[in-house]
């Protein structure tokens, strides 16, 4: 999936100003924020398993190679195929590949973010295949040529009137309602006759587990349980930091996944597989482990948590930010706080500078991450590496002249003060009657809504002084 | 990350004012002087101090904190207790200045900080859980409503403190705000930088503050009082911000004084 | 030329020089989330009933003894007739199936898309989440079985009914070693993709009619 780039505030400008998706984001998000908060309040021991799943992907990731290692020998032993790809066109490549093998020009896909962040779609349409999108949102997203804008609800951005409009002129439908069951019965009719035919589907993968083998599909529609069942053949593209060490771990996270993403005790369903079984499923088995950037995030020893993410998307739905700006704002497949933390490192941080400004350091989502990702702080390190690797390189950028003079006014007690009284003197023409209501140059944007309170009299200290 | 740890009730304590408001609060620096003196407290104000250097760490100009951690360390080297009026410090303090430390690959450094993050108390936390004091004797009749800053409800966790001191102000009708955890959209330099963003998280905290009916709102930093504050104004709502301190400060005898808002010089 | 598992494999070593060489790789986590289950015997069966139930699924007690009429109801409810069913169904429930297509050999997706419904045991039951687990073994058959037909009934033993999502994973790590693949069902298939409404039914059985016998 492919955005164009912009810098946030600017992007998010765009967005705040589109009603529908203002008043459907905050419907969405109060309303699953409700259902989370429930269901999580029924478990006396929610903390105990968010710090066992803090540990189990903390531990992972600490020791990916290994785990790498091991899965692909389980997999394999289990008469699966395992691949490597370094980047999406290496793994575009492999899908194609079976595909070709298999003579067909479609494939069917269950919902994966990792095959979105590497545009496997636009991929095999150059090599004239045809990926036909199941997930029901992304059916919507597929058909509009939109792009998601939520990790788990990707066209929570639009109504169904849209949607039975996009139905009626893509899918033919003459006579169709804005019923959401009606909508849902024709996607259902349009995607069974791909369920029961299409030889090759490709999906992703919640959780791989290095011990066993097992890969997983957590999901509520059927159409992950249609696409890893039914074909004859199966290419999971699974990002390398999605492993599990140990079968056990699952009984952690299949409890963290469902409360925190759809505020449900469990998902409808979840597939568990393991290779091939003889006359069960599909008997052509492909692993694609999946690099793209990943390594590059694993590099930075703080960044690295980031990885530990299981795409509940609990964060976007606290998130005040994402609640106003929806998605498309971060210009990323993955948004919201997640987002801000994962998209620059995972493609260069001169390539979305700006995300980890968006956000006001609440730290709300932090309180919400089933895995304990302590989001505010690196998003505070992430800053901190734009500056000193972007901004602080080449000609001297404004911004970061102006914070070293500050500074150094702010560590000199004398400095210090002389610039309290410049300020106090320099601000006369603006507060000549009570609020200051416009600021200059870069502080405009805070007079544009709020008065400021100008700088009083006395200060603190000249008040302390003159009483001693 | 420290938390302050309990201490047994200090005969002095030393304030730290923070740098935003010295020079744009000192009403609420004078409100805490008289809160303290009133509980019998000497009060000391170590005039070296500067700036805890939060704006600082969280632009991303983290080495360029360092030595405002320094300064802040070597200030309050030797004092018993260290109370601020500002969340957002205490936390600053309690939860970064370990890292910065360690950022700075300076050991003694990571030790001083170790020595004195402890004895840095917020304000609302220092009264109820140091001095294990609720009522401080203020009067205030008003109708309020408190905003939860996220520094001081989730890295500090004061939790029930702040209520219950304005539960024990004689005249004060405590009103909820609704969504009362949500940010206020200040977040620093992002009510600049996401000027827009940050407009529309104001506005629903202006919505729900006018929805409560209250005729101030209070809360334990003014970062995020300026900004409400800020836009209360601006739209003429004739609602005012004002810091906890204030409103513990004032008495029949001498109740808070007016809004913000004065003229300077 | 090295290959991609080789760069990758050295990008991931690299990117984790900093880490001890002597940090062991398997450390398990701290384990004190509630491993086992406050519930016993009835009242296990009682929260499974009621939170199946809770994701509109029909559920029904019955005695072991009494499963053929359970299934000749819950068919009869939906006035099925063509019901697929795994090779191994034992003689008594098949008496109840009024057209009985066994999986032998194996049916086509379009054969199975066909029938009216399948009929199935199960591996065991989670009360806490309501949740059923297939893992292919007795009376159960392969997934697509359980799959393709719009009306699902599934036959859960109230001595399987496990407490806790940790107890179930347990239960379930033998035959996950064996590579038994294993099919969790919360309800009915849904959505929320529209508008955030729940709308039931999309790809998965639309109905599912769980007998829980003791």
């Amino acid at each position: 999936m492919s955005f164009e780039p912009a810098p946030f505030p600017v992007a998010a400008r765009r967005e705040l100003a589109d009603s529908q998706l203002r008043a459907n984001l905050r419907r969405a998000t109060t309303t699953i924020r409700a259902k989370r908060a429930a269901v999580v309040s029924e478990l006396p021991d929610w903390e105990e398993l968010r710090e066992a799943g803090r540990r189990i992907k903390y531990d992972a990731i600490r020791h990916l190679d290994k785990h790498l290692e091991r899965l692909e020998e389980s997999v394999t032993a289990a008469g699966g195929k395992v691949h490597w790809a370094r980047d999406g066109a290496e793994a575009i490549e492999i899908v194609a590949r079976v595909a070709r093998e298999h003579s067909t020009d479609e494939v069917i896909k269950v919902k994966s973010l990792a095959t979105d962040e590497i545009d496997l779609n636009e991929g095999l349409a150059e090599r004239g295949i045809h990926a036909i999108e199941t997930d029901l949102a992304e059916l919507i997203i597929q058909l509009a040529g939109d792009q998601s804008s939520h990790i788990l609800v990707p066209a929570i951005h639009r109504n169904r009137a849209e949607i039975r409009e996009l139905f009626r002129r893509e899918l033919g439908i003459a006579e169709l309602t804005d019923d959401p069951h009606e909508l849902a019965e024709a996607a259902r009719k349009y995607l069974r006759s791909k369920f029961l035919s299409v030889p090759v589907a490709v999906s992703g993968a919640n959780f791989a587990v290095a011990e066993t083998g097992a890969v997983g599909v957590v999901e509520s529609e059927g159409n992950g349980r249609m696409c890893v069942t039914l074909p004859r053949a199966l290419v999971s593209i699974v990002g390398i930091e999605k492993i599990l060490p140990r079968f056990r771990d699952l009984e952690v996270m299949l409890q963290l996944l469902p409360r925190s993403a759809t505020g449900e005790r469990m998902n409808p369903y979840t597939s568990i597989w393991t290779g091939v079984t003889p006359g069960d499923g599909p008997q052509e088995f492909h692993l694609v482990l999946l690099d793209n950037g990943r390594t590059n995030v694993l590099a930075d020893p703080i960044g690295r948590d980031a990885l530990h993410c299981i795409r509940c998307s609990a964060c976007l739905n606290v998130c005040p930010v994402y609640e106003r700006t929806g998605g498309h704002a971060y210009r990323s497949i993955y948004p919201g706080p997640i987002g801000a933390i994962l998209t620059p490192q995972l493609r260069g941080l001169e390539q979305a500078p700006t995300l980890p400004w968006a956000s006001s350091l609440c730290g709300a989502c932090y309180e919400v991450c089933p895995v304990k990702i302590d989001i505010p702080k690196l998003l505070v390190h992430l800053r901190g590496r734009v500056v000193r690797e972007v901004e602080g390189k080449g000609r001297p950028d404004p911004e970061v002249v102006a914070m070293r003079a500050f500074a150094r006014i702010l560590v000199s007690p004398r400095r210090y003060r002389a610039a309290q009284r410049a300020g106090r003197i320099g601000q006369w023409p603006l507060a000549r009657r009570g609020m200051i209501r416009k600021l200059p140059g870069p502080l405009a944007g805070w007079t544009a809504v709020r008065d400021m309170k100008p700088i009083p009299r006395q200060t603190f200290r000249e008040w302390w002084e003159e009483r001693r | 990350m420290s938390t302050a740890a309990p201490v047994s009730k200090p005969r002095r304590v030393a304030l730290f004012i923070a740098c935003f408001n010295d020079t744009l609060f000192p009403e609420t620096g004078r409100a805490v002087v008289t809160v303290l003196e009133r509980l019998g407290l000497e009060v000391d104000f170590p005039a070296e101090q500067t700036c805890c250097g939060q704006m600082h760490a969280n632009s991303g100009y983290q080495l360029e904190a360092v030595p405002l951690v320094r300064r802040f360390v070597d200030v309050f080297a030797d004092v018993e207790a260290i109370v601020t009026p500002s969340g957002s410090c205490a936390a600053m303090v309690h939860d970064q200045y370990r890292r910065l430390a360690e950022l700075a690959g300076d050991p003694g450094l990571a030790r001083a900080v170790d020595e004195v993050a402890p004895r840095v108390h917020e304000f609302s936390r220092f009264l109820v859980d140091v001095m294990e004091t609720t009522d401080v004797g203020a009067y205030y009749p008003h109708r309020v409503a408190y905003h939860p800053t996220c520094h001081s409800l989730r890295l500090l966790r004061v939790g029930e403190a702040p209520l219950r001191l304005l539960r024990s102000v004689r005249g004060l009708e405590l009103v909820e705000l609704e969504a009362a955890n949500e940010c206020c959209g200040f977040g620093g330099t992002f009510a600049v930088k996401n000027a827009d963003t940050s407009a529309a998280m104001l506005t629903d905290k202006l919505r729900r503050v006018l929805d409560s009916g209250a005729e101030a709102v209070t809360a334990l930093d003014n970062s995020c009082l300026l900004h409400i504050g800020g836009g209360l104004a601006r739209l003429q709502t004739g609602v005012r911000a004002v810091h906890l301190a204030e409103i513990l400060a004032s008495t029949e005898d001498e109740p808070a004084p007016a809004p913000a808002g004065e003229v300077s010089a | 030329m090295s290959s991609a598992r080789d760069d990758i494999l050295a990008r991931v070593r690299a990117a984790l020089r900093d880490v001890p060489a002597d940090e062991p790789a398997d450390a398990e986590p701290p384990r004190d989330y509630e491993t086992g289950s406050r519930l016993s015997g009835e009242e296990l069966t009682t929260r499974f009933c009621e939170r199946v139930a809770d994701y509109r699924a029909n559920v029904v007690r019955t005695e072991e003894a009494v499963i053929p009429v359970a299934i000749r109801e819950a068919l009869a409810a939906h006035g099925a007739r063509r019901i697929a069913v795994p090779p191994d169904l034992p003689a008594e429930w098949l008496g109840e199936v009024p057209e009985a297509v066994a999986d032998d050999p194996p049916l086509s997706p379009r054969d199975l898309d066909g029938l009216d419904g399948v009929l199935t045991g199960s591996a065991l039951a989670i009360a806490e989440t309501g949740t059923i687990v297939l893992d292919g073994g007795a009376l159960q058959g392969r997934r697509a079985l359980s799959l393709v037909p719009d009306l699902h009934v599934c036959v859960v033993r109230a001595d399987r009914i496990v407490g806790s999502v940790p107890e179930a994973i347990e239960a379930l790590s033998a035959g996950a070693r064996e590579g038994r693949p294993l099919t969790f069902i919360s309800g009915p298939s849904a959505t929320s993709d529209i508008e955030l409404r729940r709308v039931e039914g999309v790809h998965g059985p639309r109905r599912l009619e769980v007998i829980v016998a003791a």
